[in-house]
């Protein structure tokens, strides 16, 4: 006789999960393993080793690191996870929130609206938003700057992605600080007041030990999105020349434009683990955060 | 006021004004070009017309596009909902034998499996099923990818519902499948919704999927579609382009409307009675 | 309607913790049937054993001589109101009393005339369209009651019925669960962690501790002779006195050095008791008599009819409830006199030393 609540029993249960895990089995733990595989061959999209892929082990790997192309990739991603997310984004993100915390009325929602609008747009309206916005001989930003001619996606591309990138993703990290700032304690930050302390002592004392948890949330998931970014792409084909080559692009022009399937999976290899590196110290904090509430139900389930 | 106070007050309202700017400046394109009887690639107050409109409600590609666009986002939204929600009602219900390392694990795979990272070989594996050119093919890996999370997101919802409920109609002899039916669906459908809408807008804006999984054009969704739109002169046709833009923007403006106005941003939760 | 039997019934979950342990128990037809104890004594599991909401892990459970114990709870003919009503959010009251009905197959129209039929005996026919988040405490209670006996079912199983209640809705919802139960006459057997609900609303009362039984009786037997120290200090509204003492002979028990009167107990000179007698039944003097236990007055509480004083004397604390209009200034020396016939003594393992009670119906 089933014991859970709606008498469901452990084989019905688990024809219910099957489907969904099937699925993910699929396509995505499935693609996973594959990438591993492809990975150590030397397959391409044609020709001979299209036919009969050659196991190489980790050549690839090998050859991405002593590649002067990989590192430079590296380093242009490096640059565009700080700047717009760590830099950009996080800090962007808690200002306003900090600005416009226990605020309500037309300004704050008009400041929400306006930053959320460019987060839930498509990311193909969005980039061409920038590329009329950026565009050399009528661009909206020349105008207003008086600088007509400068093609600002040619002349400071890296930094014209990472701006677009502040632009497009600081919604999240406002709406998770402000979810945080909401859980600071009201009388810690008045008894903090009525001790004298300036609003950067009120920051540095009560709401940041208060908020650590959510810091770390959201650096970790913002910097793991950016890197999968694929959006860039879009604005500038990861031009010029390779300028804006960063990780995803790089993969996508090495494995798909060139055909070398092989050596893209292993640079793909190298993304899933710095990925699983980052989501392993996630997943770590939602577990330390998620005991207590485990702990009741398992209580709950007796 | 003190001089110290009033310089505060002004650099908070000098910043709060450089961020609307920011946010606005890209936006004014889309919202004035549309209109303009003759739009340029700068946002300039438009000379109004709805002719822009009309034209494209003549352009069978680009309704081609937010049709496939839609049956992309309905298909993959409808096996996500629905499997999701099984599965995370049977994982939140029944102890099944390793059930916490299998979400847990889930929830890791699905942030490090992400589209970019596995391009190759979803491109293999579509290659391999013959799903290259098949919104099938589209529609499962979307799916495959964005069900982890769902899973995760509605297990937590369903946790935080009373059991009793369930109990209690178990009690008055309702079967399983009646209960699932009467009584968690209702209970769970904030939740349900939530996810609909979600993964709708993945995909809804889902560039990368269709762009490597598809080859013919009268396949393709409106975010790839969007960048073959050239005049004959081999410039972006500017009028297209905006009001396209527009148009493909509203739903899930909409939807993200009615989500937060009607649950809120923080969707967790059950019913409060 | 039927009798309830539970036969060394246990149960024990997955990581060796026991929640009940062979409890024996029969509750009669159209008793209304209290299980009491502390929180985690596994009252809860008990009625959740009984509806089949959990499995047991030994002995029978058999309602109306039919052994229940592998059937699936919604096939044993019983209903349960859940401490938190568990009405479904999302129905309307009328669809929520008529839920048991529409899984019987019973035809809309019919159901719809039952539920409005019911809710109308219960005083709830003007809310018959309302959702339950629109109801009060009180009518959500009468609704899931509504819904309970729109099923005619064979048992009521009441989780803690009254605790979700503020503490002047209670009152009413206590006479009302009363009176409508004796108007029913349906088996009915409710959960409860606070005494004065046992002792005001049953027939009988289980009293259980650690999953076992430790008492059955009527309130009065419950309350007069509590069977052992657990159920005597658990029951009634001012703790029970429990001091260390010694059978000193003559019948005589000697509590901090004063022997005191203690009635018929059959036990030997020198044994070490437990001497127990409820505030309420010691006598207040500020005068030494015999037979009295001095103390200083350390605290008094007002009660409002009367004042509950503490004395602190050679015996330990004593409680004693004074009549609101003795003066009894803090400090002072009382005495305290308990009435002999009212007296328990408790051996050293925690039983009553003379179950069979002398005064039986006093």
């Amino acid at each position: 006789m089933p014991t859970d609540a709606a008498g469901l029993g452990r084989r019905r249960a688990a024809a219910f999960v099957a489907p969904a895990l099937l699925l993910i089995a699929g396509f995505l733990v499935l693609p996973a393993l594959w990438t591993v595989y492809l990975g150590a061959t030397d397959y391409r999209l044609t020709g001979l080793a299209a036919a009969e892929p050659e196991f190489t082990g980790l050549d690839n790997v090998r050859r991405a690191l002593d590649e002067d192309s990989f590192t430079h990739s590296l380093g242009l991603t490096l640059q565009f996870v700080v700047g717009s997310a760590v830099l950009g984004q996080a800090v962007l993100g808690f200002a306003i929130a900090w600005l416009l915390r226990g605020r309500r009325g037309v300004l704050r929602r008009l400041v929400e609206a306006l930053v959320l609008l460019a987060w839930i747009l498509p990311g193909s309206v969005v980039a061409f938003l920038w590329i009329a916005l950026l565009d050399r001989n009528d661009g909206t930003l020349n105008g207003l700057l008086g600088t007509p001619g400068t093609a600002w996606l040619v002349e400071h591309p890296m930094a014209s992605i990472i701006v677009f990138n502040i632009w497009r993703g600081t919604a999240f990290s406002m709406m998770l600080y402000a979810a945080a700032l909401g859980t600071v304690s009201p009388t810690q930050l008045e008894t903090a007041r009525l001790a004298g302390a300036s609003g950067w002592q009120q920051l540095r004392d009560v709401v940041f030990p208060a908020i650590r948890g959510h810091v770390l949330t959201n650096l970790l998931l913002i910097s793991l999105w950016t890197f999968n970014d694929f959006t860039p792409f879009l604005l500038t084909g990861g031009g010029p020349s390779d300028e804006t080559e960063i990780m995803p692009v790089f993969i996508y022009k090495t494995a798909l434009f060139n055909g070398e399937l092989g050596y893209g999976a292993a640079l793909s290899v190298l993304m899933l683990l710095v990925n699983l590196v980052i989501a392993l110290v996630y997943v770590r904090l939602l577990r330390q955060r998620a005991r207590p509430a485990k702990a009741a139900e398992r209580g709950a389930e007796r | 006021m003190t001089p110290a106070r009033a310089v505060r007050v002004v650099v908070r309202y000098t910043f709060v004004c450089a961020v609307l700017g920011f946010f606005t400046l890209p936006l004014l394109w889309l919202a004035f070009a549309p209109f303009d009887r003759d739009p340029s690639i700068a946002a300039s107050l438009p000379q109004f017309t709805l002719h822009n409109f009309r034209e494209l409600l003549d352009n069978e590609q680009a309704l081609r596009s937010l049709r496939n666009s839609l049956v992309l986002a309905a298909g993959t939204g409808g096996i996500v909902v629905t499997l999701a929600a099984a599965a995370a009602y049977a994982l939140s219900r029944v102890r099944l034998p390793g059930r916490d390392g299998l979400l847990y694990a889930l929830l890791l795979l699905s942030s490090i499996v992400t589209g970019t990272a596995a391009m190759v070989p979803l491109f293999n594996l579509a290659y391999e099923l013959d799903l290259i050119d098949s919104q099938l093919g589209v529609i499962l890996v979307l799916s495959g990818g964005l069900l982890p999370s769902a899973i995760f997101i509605l297990k937590d919802f369903t946790d935080t519902t009373p059991r009793s409920y369930e109990e209690s109609a178990r009690v008055f002899g309702a079967s399983p499948l009646q209960i699932v039916a009467h009584i968690v669906v209702p209970l769970i459908r904030p939740g349900l919704a939530t996810i609909a809408v979600w993964s709708v807008a993945q995909v809804w804006g889902n560039f990368l999927i269709p762009f490597l999984l598809l080859r013919s054009p009268e396949k393709s969704p409106a975010a790839v579609v969007m960048y073959t739109f050239y005049t004959e002169g081999g410039q972006p046709d500017l009028a297209l382009i905006s009001t396209f833009s527009l148009l493909y923007s509203l739903p899930v403006v909409v939807m993200f409307l009615f989500v937060s106005s009607r649950y809120g941003f923080r969707f967790h939760g059950g019913i409060k009675h | 309607m039927a009798a309830i039997e539970l036969a060394a019934l246990s149960k024990v979950y997955p990581g060796g913790v026991t929640a009940l342990d062979a409890v024996d128990l029969t509750i009669a037809d159209g008793e209304f049937f209290a299980l009491l104890g502390p929180s985690g004594c596994g009252k809860t599991t008990l009625l959740r054993t009984i509806a089949g909401l959990e499995e047991a892990t030994g002995g029978a459970v058999r309602i109306g001589g039919d052994d229940v114990t592998a059937l699936p709870p919604g096939r044993r003919d019983v209903a349960m109101v859940f401490q938190d009503y568990a009405l479904f959010p999302h129905m309307s009251v009328s669809d929520n009393i008529a839920y048991p009905l529409r899984i019987k197959k019973v035809a809309g129209a019919e159901r719809r005339a039952k539920a409005a039929e019911t809710a109308g005996a219960l005083g709830l026919g003007g809310l018959l369209e309302r959702r339950p988040g629109q109801l009060s405490g009180g009518q959500q209670q009468r609704v899931a009651l509504a819904r309970a006996m729109a099923y005619r079912p064979r048992a009521f199983l009441l989780d803690e019925p009254l605790s979700n209640l503020d503490a002047r809705m209670r009152l009413e919802a206590r006479t009302f669960l009363k009176r409508l139960q004796r108007e029913l006459r349906v088996t009915c057997v409710f959960v409860t962690h606070d005494q004065a609900e046992a002792l005001a609303l049953a027939d009988r009362i289980a009293v259980l501790d650690d999953g076992r039984v430790r008492q059955i009786g009527t309130p009065a037997e419950v309350f007069r002779r509590p069977a052992n120290t657990f159920v005597a200090s658990f029951i009634g509204s001012t703790p029970m006195n429990l001091l260390d003492g010694v059978v000193t002979g003559d019948g005589r028990v000697g509590v901090g050095g004063v022997p005191l009167p203690a009635g018929e107990h059959g036990l030997p000179d020198g044994e070490r008791v437990t001497f127990a007698v409820r505030p309420e039944y010691l006598g207040y003097g500020t005068e030494p008599v015999p037979g009295a236990l001095p103390g200083r007055v350390t605290v008094v509480e007002n009660l409002g009819s009367a004042q509950l004083v503490t004395l602190d004397g050679d015996a330990g604390s004593v409680q004693v409830v004074v009549d609101e209009d003795v003066p009894v200034p803090l400090g002072a020396t009382g005495y305290a006199a308990p009435r002999p016939e009212r007296v328990l003594l408790y051996r050293r393992d925690g039983e009553l030393a003379a179950p069979e009670a002398p005064h039986a119906g006093a």
